[in-house]
């Protein structure tokens, strides 16, 4: 059996969906919290890959991704909370989420189409800080997004009567809401990276490839790098749009805190650190990068009240310290990310390092 | 008027402490090409150092004046450590890897210098100590102090300092020679690894200065200091286009002046609807509009097609 082919085989298709199945019964042993980062860790996988679609795919770096995130999440908080008075069911805002996000992404784009490397990676970065300090702001003189106070009271993703929060029973079995969430949030990620798979084996993602390789070549064969450019931005941010709905949804809470450069920068260590480009890369980063700090938050503090019996650093600041030596450690051994493509592992070798 | 000569006063110091970040930008990027987002890190950890240094100095009873000049010592000699330190751990063994990777340990540096300045100094503001005495002069109606002379003097000539090594000395010449073509530089003699190490080594040394300088002027300090410090002043050296020496410098300033007259005037401009707490947005609007117009800075020559 050639690799990768495991997966795609009844068995190991029947394995992986009983193992995503199971995984929110055995994190809720461990307490609802657990579940909850499991549900976030998808959230991210969801992100990952979209902005796998930008700079995996496109070769465009964008520092600025969360504002797309950003434009989704307070899309539904502001259609579906008491802030307005509004309650807007899914159907109205999630596409409406996606839409606003898809608009910004070729507002960005379009500017910036001339630009090339790291002055691109700049302007989207200056791109996301204005859209936060717009979100920071815009609480007076008219109260558009209430300010560094953040939207309360966010409606829940509900289907009909079927709310997502709360517990209930669904035959015989009680779900939680985080449980609930977590599978409507696995169905998003498997439909993204079918929708991935597809597109980076289309034209359009073969183009994206050209482009990302040699834009001049691409431009000379007749690729339409404008238009292609400004999908790629505009595909990205819609899954950051959709992302960000949920997200808003499922904390019924928004602040322009959760939509800082560092949220941006550490979307895009996702996508570096798993493998850029490759999609079980990315998933992997995502993953780890997600669940990573939050294992730490728990295992620190404890180890050194186990190893020293005292406090002897603050755990906070000693898990974002480890985490930023991870960051560091990995990338030093595994330049390419820890689950690179064959081909692109390939390439490296050939040239030699 | 007043107000618009005093903004351009304020603009001019907050933008030479720009500029003097935005070339540590500029010449680590001139020469490897990399984004160095500990940079600004660095210069908080220049603030920081200054401080528990001049601090205890004074308390121990030393003149005001000789207890600066030892912190500002002391935090370029932690920078250059510093720098020289984060060269050969994060960058030099990524020489040659994809163009991100060294991206994101920049940022996993970034991330533990934070941390390891929260471990040392703590969560909390801390106070600068008042290093000079506080002097107002007044000038056609704006206000200035004796900081905000000395902070435009210092980088002035700090910057002119740069200037000579790098057009003037043998070093400078090899720093200009590795940043046009590293394989041929090396062919020549010019040992890569020693100019590389000089780039952030000098970098950090002005960050050290600039961090000394920011600490004075506003006379708090705090360990997430650098971070948006360190963001404008990149942004200033792709303002004046990246890897130019003369364009980091005029970018900082200009930056800096923007911000200041657009704090004093979006007021105003908008009917009072926008507040100047959208201060930090001038820096980022005029970044888009100018790469717009000219896509690799104002004084930046054009780039290659890598992306």
């Amino acid at each position: 059996m050639k690799k990768g082919q495991f997966f795609r085989s009844m068995p190991g298709i029947g394995l992986a969906a009983a193992l995503l199945i199971a995984l929110p019964f055995v994190a809720a042993l461990g307490g609802q919290a657990w579940v909850r980062i499991l549900d976030f860790a998808i959230l991210y996988v969801f992100l990952a890959l979209g902005l796998n679609i930008v700079v995996g795919l496109a070769g465009l770096l964008d520092l600025g991704y969360i504002a797309f995130y950003a434009v989704g999440a307070y899309t539904w908080a502001l259609l579906a909370s008491p802030h307005f008075g509004l309650h807007w069911p899914i159907w109205a805002i999630l596409p409406l989420g996606a839409g606003l996000a898809c608009f910004a992404g070729v507002l960005l784009g379009s500017p910036t189409l001339k630009l090339r490397g790291d002055y691109l990676a700049i302007v989207t970065l200056g791109f996301g800080e204005i859209v936060r300090i717009f979100l920071n702001n815009l609480n007076a003189p008219i109260n558009v997004t209430n300010g560094p106070q953040g939207i309360t009271l966010i409606d829940p993703v509900s289907f009909g009567a079927f709310k997502f929060s709360g517990a209930t029973q669904i035959l015989g079995v009680s779900l939680s809401g985080p449980q609930k969430y977590y599978f409507l949030l696995v169905a998003l990620a498997i439909l993204v990276i079918i929708i991935n798979v597809r597109l980076q084996n289309s034209r359009v993602g073969r183009a994206w490839q050209a482009i990302r390789e040699d834009e001049i070549a691409a431009k000379a064969i007749g690729i339409n790098t404008r238009n292609l450019k400004l999908l790629a931005f505009a595909m990205g941010a819609s899954f950051g749009g959709v992302a960000g709905g949920i997200f808003s949804a499922m904390q019924g809470f928004v602040s322009p805190e959760s939509f800082s450069l560092i949220e941006s920068i550490m979307i895009l260590a996702m996508v570096v650190l798993g493998g850029m480009g490759h999609i079980p890369g990315v998933i992997l980063g995502a993953v780890l990068l997600t669940v990573l700090p939050e294992v730490l938050r728990y295992g620190v503090g404890p180890l050194q009240m186990a190893v020293f019996g005292k406090m002897l650093v603050d755990p906070e600041s000693l898990r974002m310290l480890i985490f930023g030596l991870a960051l560091v450690l990995v990338m030093r051994f595994k330049p390419a990310g820890l689950w690179p493509s064959p081909e692109r592992q390939r390439e490296l070798q050939e040239t030699g390092k | 008027m007043d107000i618009f000569l005093q903004q351009i006063i304020n603009g001019l110091v907050q933008g030479s402490i720009y500029a003097l970040v935005a070339l540590g930008y500029t010449m680590v990027y001139g020469i490897m090409g990399l984004i160095n987002f500990a940079h600004g890190e660095v210069v908080m950890i220049g603030t920081l150092v200054t401080i528990t240094v001049a601090g205890s100095l004074i308390k121990a009873g030393m003149p005001v004046a000789l207890a600066g000049l030892a912190g500002l010592m002391a935090a370029v000699l932690v920078c250059m450590a510093l720098g020289w330190a984060l060269e050969r751990v994060a960058y030099r063994p990524l020489r040659n890897a994809p163009r991100l990777t060294p991206l994101i340990t920049a940022i996993g540096m970034s991330i533990v210098l934070q941390n390891l300045a929260m471990m040392i100094w703590g969560r909390n503001y801390l106070t600068f100590p008042a290093l000079l005495p506080k002097i107002d002069f007044e000038f056609a109606g704006a206000n200035f102090t004796a900081i905000q002379i000395i902070i435009v003097l210092v980088s002035a000539a700090t910057m002119g300092g740069l200037l000579l090594l790098v057009y003037r000395t043998k070093l400078g010449m090899a720093m200009r020679a590795t940043a046009q073509n590293p394989a041929v530089a090396s062919l020549m003699g010019v040992n890569i690894n020693r100019v590389i190490a000089a780039a952030f080594v000098i970098g950090s040394a002005l960050g050290a200065v600039a961090g000394v300088m920011v600490g004075a002027y506003y006379e708090i300090a705090h360990y997430q200091m650098g971070f948006m410090l360190g963001l404008k002043a990149f942004t200033a050296a792709v303002l004046g286009g990246i890897g130019n020496l003369a364009g980091a410098m005029l970018g900082g300033i200009l930056l800096g002046i923007i911000e200041a007259l657009g704090a004093g005037y979006i007021g105003d401009l908008t009917g009072g609807f926008l507040g100047s707490h959208y201060q930090d947005i001038f820096a980022f609007v005029v970044l888009i509009v100018v790469l717009m117009f000219k896509p690799s800075g104002l004084f930046g020559e054009k780039t290659g097609d890598r992306a």
